[in-house]
C-alpha cells in the first residue's frame, strides 16, 4: 500500500521534502479513514458500506438491530482498539529507531515487548496474590500500568547496556535486545508454572497477540497512554532529528539531550507497555511502517512520526481485516498476519537494499 | 567575549587539559595547534558548553556557561564538528536547515538554501547525506553551522564559530575557500576558534596562535612570535622547519588566501 504512495513522487529536486510530507500525511489520514471503514464493515455479519454512512451520520433507520449490536458491541471498540495499538506500535518503534539511531530498533525485536509482556503475566499470576491491593487501587489501569513498567525497565536497560558514549552499535543492540528478550521470556514461564488454568487462558491470548475480545473498557484503558505519546510527538520530533547528527551536535543545536532521551524512552514503554497490556506482543508494525514511510518522505521526524500514528493505525486495521476472513469463520492471531507481512522486511533491511545497512552503521 | 579561566579536565588520572586560560575575542581569527593528543579537542568541548571543566569555568559575555540553557547557547555559538555519519538518509538541505532552526530563523529552508551556496554546494539541496563525498559531507556540515549563526553580530552581541579541524578531507581550494569564509566572520566582529593541523594554513588565516601541548599552553601570540624553530621543536620535535625551502627535487605547495 504505501509503495503505491509512493509511486506519484519523483525526489525533490530542492531537498526540501516538506510539501510531500504534508501531502502523505493527508494521504495516510484517508487510508486510515478507509481501513476503519473496512474493520467496521467487514466480518460474518457484512455490513453494507452505504447503509453504514446513513447510520454513521444519523441521518436515518438504516440498519437491522443485530447489524446495530455487532456494530455497536463488537465492531467498534475492536476498530478503536486496532487503531489505537497500531498507532501506538508504528509510533514507538520510529521513536525508538530516532533514540537508537538505527532502523533496526524496534521494541518487539529488541525485547522491550518481552518486558512489558512479562510485567502483564505478572498483572495476571500475581493480582489475586501479593499485588492484589495494587490491582484493587487501580482497576482498569492496573494492566496497562505494569506492562509500561515492564517495558520501560527492559528499554532503560538496554540503552544502559548497548549505548556507548552516546552510540549505538547495531551488533550490540540486537544481541542485548535477545538477552533481555530470552531473560524476560524465561521469567514469563516461571510465572506460567505458577499460573491457573483460567490464567493460563488469559495468558495464551497474549503471547498470540490479538484483537479479540475488544471491549470499550480496553479501549478507554489505553487512550491516556497512547493519547499521551501522540501529543509529545511535536516536542519530541525536532531534538530527534537533531540526534541523528550525534549527541554533541544535538547539544550544539540546543537541544537538551539527556532530557529529550528520557522523555523518549518514558514514550516508548508507555506506546509499547500500554499496546501489549490489551492485544498482546503483535510484532514488526513499529519497524515495517517507519521503514515505509522514510523510504517515501524521508527520515524527518516531523512527518515520519505523525505519518507512523496515521501509517501505524491503518496497517493494524488491515492486518485485522485480513486476520478475521482468511481463515472464516476461524480467526488467525493478528501477529502472525504482522509478522508474516514485516519479517521479510526486517531481513531485506538487514541486508540493506535502500542505502542502510549494517556497513554504515558502527 | 568568550572566556576560559584556569580550566582543567581530568580523565582517567591523566590531565587532559591542564589549568588553561583562553581568551576569545570579537573579530579575532583564534587558532589553536598542537600535536595529537595535546587536548585540543577537549578544550573546544569544554569552550563550547558541552564538557563540564573538573576545575575552572567558562563564560559567555560575563555569564557562565552553566547557567546558559542549551537553546540560548546554540544562539551564541555554532560548532563544526569532526567527520559526522548519519544513519538516516537526510538530504543536505535538510541537515543544514536543522542549524537554522535551532538559531529560531523565520525561514530556516531560505537560510538553508542561502548557507548551502555559500560553501559552494548550490544545486546539492537534494542530495542524501550519505551519498556525498567526505569533503562534501564536511561542507554540508560547515553549511549548518553557518546557518547556525548567519550574522556574526546580531543584537549587538557577537556570534562564535568553533571549527574542529575544518580542513580535514577537504582538497586544497575548499580548505582556503572554508577559512577564508571563518576569516571574513571575524573580520565582520564575529569570534572564530579554529583547531588546525597544517601550520602553514594556520599562520595564514590566524590572527591568534594558540599552541597546545601536554594540555597546557606553550605558546600564545601573532604568527610570528609562535611558528618559530624553537616552538616547532619542542612540541612537534622537528628540527629547523620553519621558512625553509625543502631540497631542489621536491616541489612544495604552499595555499594562501586569495584575499591577499
Amino acid at each position: 500500500m504505501m509503495k503505491a504512495l509512493a509511486m506519484p513522487f519523483r525526489p525533490a529536486e530542492d531537498g526540501d521534502r516538506t510539501r510531500k510530507g504534508i501531502v502523505v500525511l493527508l494521504l495516510l489520514a484517508a487510508a486510515l479513514f478507509v481501513a476503519c471503514l473496512l474493520s467496521l464493515g467487514i466480518g460474518p455479519t457484512g455490513v453494507d458500506l452505504h447503509d453504514l454512512w446513513i447510520y454513521a451520520t444519523g441521518s436515518g433507520a438504516s440498519l437491522s438491530t443485530q447489524e446495530r449490536v455487532i456494530l455497536e458491541a463488537v465492531r467498534l471498540p475492536r476498530t478503536a482498539l486496532g487503531l489505537l495499538v497500531g498507532a501506538g506500535l508504528a509510533v514507538s518503534g520510529a521513536m525508538m529507531q530516532g533514540l537508537f539511531r538505527n532502523p533496526l530498533a524496534d521494541p518487539g525485536i529488541v525485547g522491550v515487548t518481552s518486558g512489558a509482556g512479562l510485567a502483564a503475566v505478572a498483572a495476571i499470576v500475581l493480582g489475586n496474590g501479593i499485588l492484589a491491593p495494587v490491582a484493587m487501587v487501580l482497576g482498569n489501569q492496573f494492566l496497562p500500568l505494569m506492562a509500561f513498567f515492564g517495558g520501560l525497565f527492559n528499554t532503560w536497560m538496554l540503552y544502559l547496556i548497548a549505548t556507548r558514549d552516546g552510540r549505538t552499535s547495531t551488533t550490540t543492540l540486537i544481541l542485548s535486545g535477545i538477552a533481555i528478550g530470552a531473560l524476560s521470556a524465561a521469567l514469563m514461564g516461571l510465572m506460567i508454572v505458577m499460573a491457573d488454568d483460567r490464567q493460563l487462558r488469559d495468558i495464551t491470548f497474549w503471547s498470540l497477540g490479538s484483537l479479540g475480545g475488544a471491549t470499550f473498557g480496553r479501549v478507554f484503558s489505553i487512550l491516556p497512554f497512547i493519547g499521551a505519546v501522540i501529543v509529545i510527538i511535536p516536542f519530541v520530533a525536532r531534538g530527534l532529528d537533531a540526534l541523528v547528527l550525534g549527541d554533541a551536535a544535538a547539544f550544539h543545536m540546543g537541544i537538551p539531550v539527556q532530557r529529550l532521551k528520557k522523555i523518549v524512552i518514558v514514550a516508548v514503554a508507555a506506546a509499547c507497555g500500554s499496546t501489549v497490556a490489551v492485544a498482546g506482543s503483535i510484532g514488526f508494525v513499529g519497524i515495517v511502517v517507519p521503514h515505509l514511510l522514510r523510504l517515501v518522505m524521508g527520515p524527518s521526524h516531523r512527518f515520519l512520526l505523525p505519518g507512523s500514528a496515521l501509517g501505524g493505525g491503518a496497517l493494524l486495521l488491515i492486518a485485522d481485516c485480513v486476520a478475521r476472513t482468511v481463515a472464516a469463520p476461524a480467526e488467525l492471531p493478528i501477529g502472525v498476519v504482522t509478522a508474516l507481512f514485516g519479517a521479510p522486511v526486517f531481513l531485506f533491511l538487514l541486508l540493506g537494499k535502500n542505502g542502510i545497512t549494517m556497513r554504515d552503521m558502527p | 567575549m568568550i572566556s576560559a579561566e584556569n580550566v582543567t579536565v581530568t580523565r582517567a588520572g591523566r590531565k587532559l587539559i591542564d589549568n588553561v586560560g583562553l581568551d576569545l575575542e570579537p573579530g579575532r581569527f583564534t587558532v589553536v595547534i598542537g600535536p595529537n593528543g595535546a587536548g585540543k579537542s577537549t578544550l573546544m568541548k569544554v569552550i563550547s558548553g558541552e564538557m563540564k571543566p573538573d576545575t575552572g569555568f567558562v563564560s559567555y559575555h560575563g555569564a557562565s556557561v552553566d547557567l546558559c540553557q542549551p537553546v540560548d547557547l546554540a544562539r551564541r555559538r555554532a560548532v563544526l564538528p569532526q567527520a559526522t555519519q548519519l544513519a538516516f538518509p537526510f538530504t543536505a538541505l535538510e541537515i543544514v536547515r536543522m542549524g537554522a532552526v535551532a538559531q529560531g530563523a523565520l525561514n530556516p529552508t531560505e537560510q538553508a538554501r542561502q548557507a548551502l551556496s555559500r560553501v559552494g554546494l548550490r544545486g546539492f539541496e537534494s542530495r542524501p547525506y550519505p551519498s556525498l563525498s567526505g569533503g562534501e559531507q564536511q561542507r554540508v556540515q560547515f553549511a549548518r553551522a553557518l546557518a547556525q549563526v548567519p550574522q556574526p553580530v546580531a543584537d549587538g552581541v557577537p556570534r562564535a564559530l568553533f571549527l574542529d579541524e575544518p580542513t580535514a578531507s577537504l582538497d586544497l581550494g575548499h580548505q582556503i575557500s572554508v577559512l577564508e569564509i571563518a576569516r571574513d566572520f571575524a573580520d565582520a566582529g564575529g569570534i572564530v576558534l579554529a583547531i588546525l593541523h597544517d601550520l602553514n594554513l594556520a599562520a595564514e588565516f590566524a590572527d591568534h596562535l594558540v599552541v597546545l601541548n601536554h594540555g597546557r599552553v606553550v605558546a600564545e601570540g601573532a604568527c610570528l612570535e609562535t611558528v618559530n624553530d624553537e616552538i616547532i621543536a619542542s612540541v612537534y620535535g622537528i628540527a629547523g622547519a620553519v621558512g625553509r625551502i625543502p631540497a631542489a627535487h621536491i616541489p612544495y605547495v604552499l595555499p594562501q588566501s586569495r584575499h591577499r
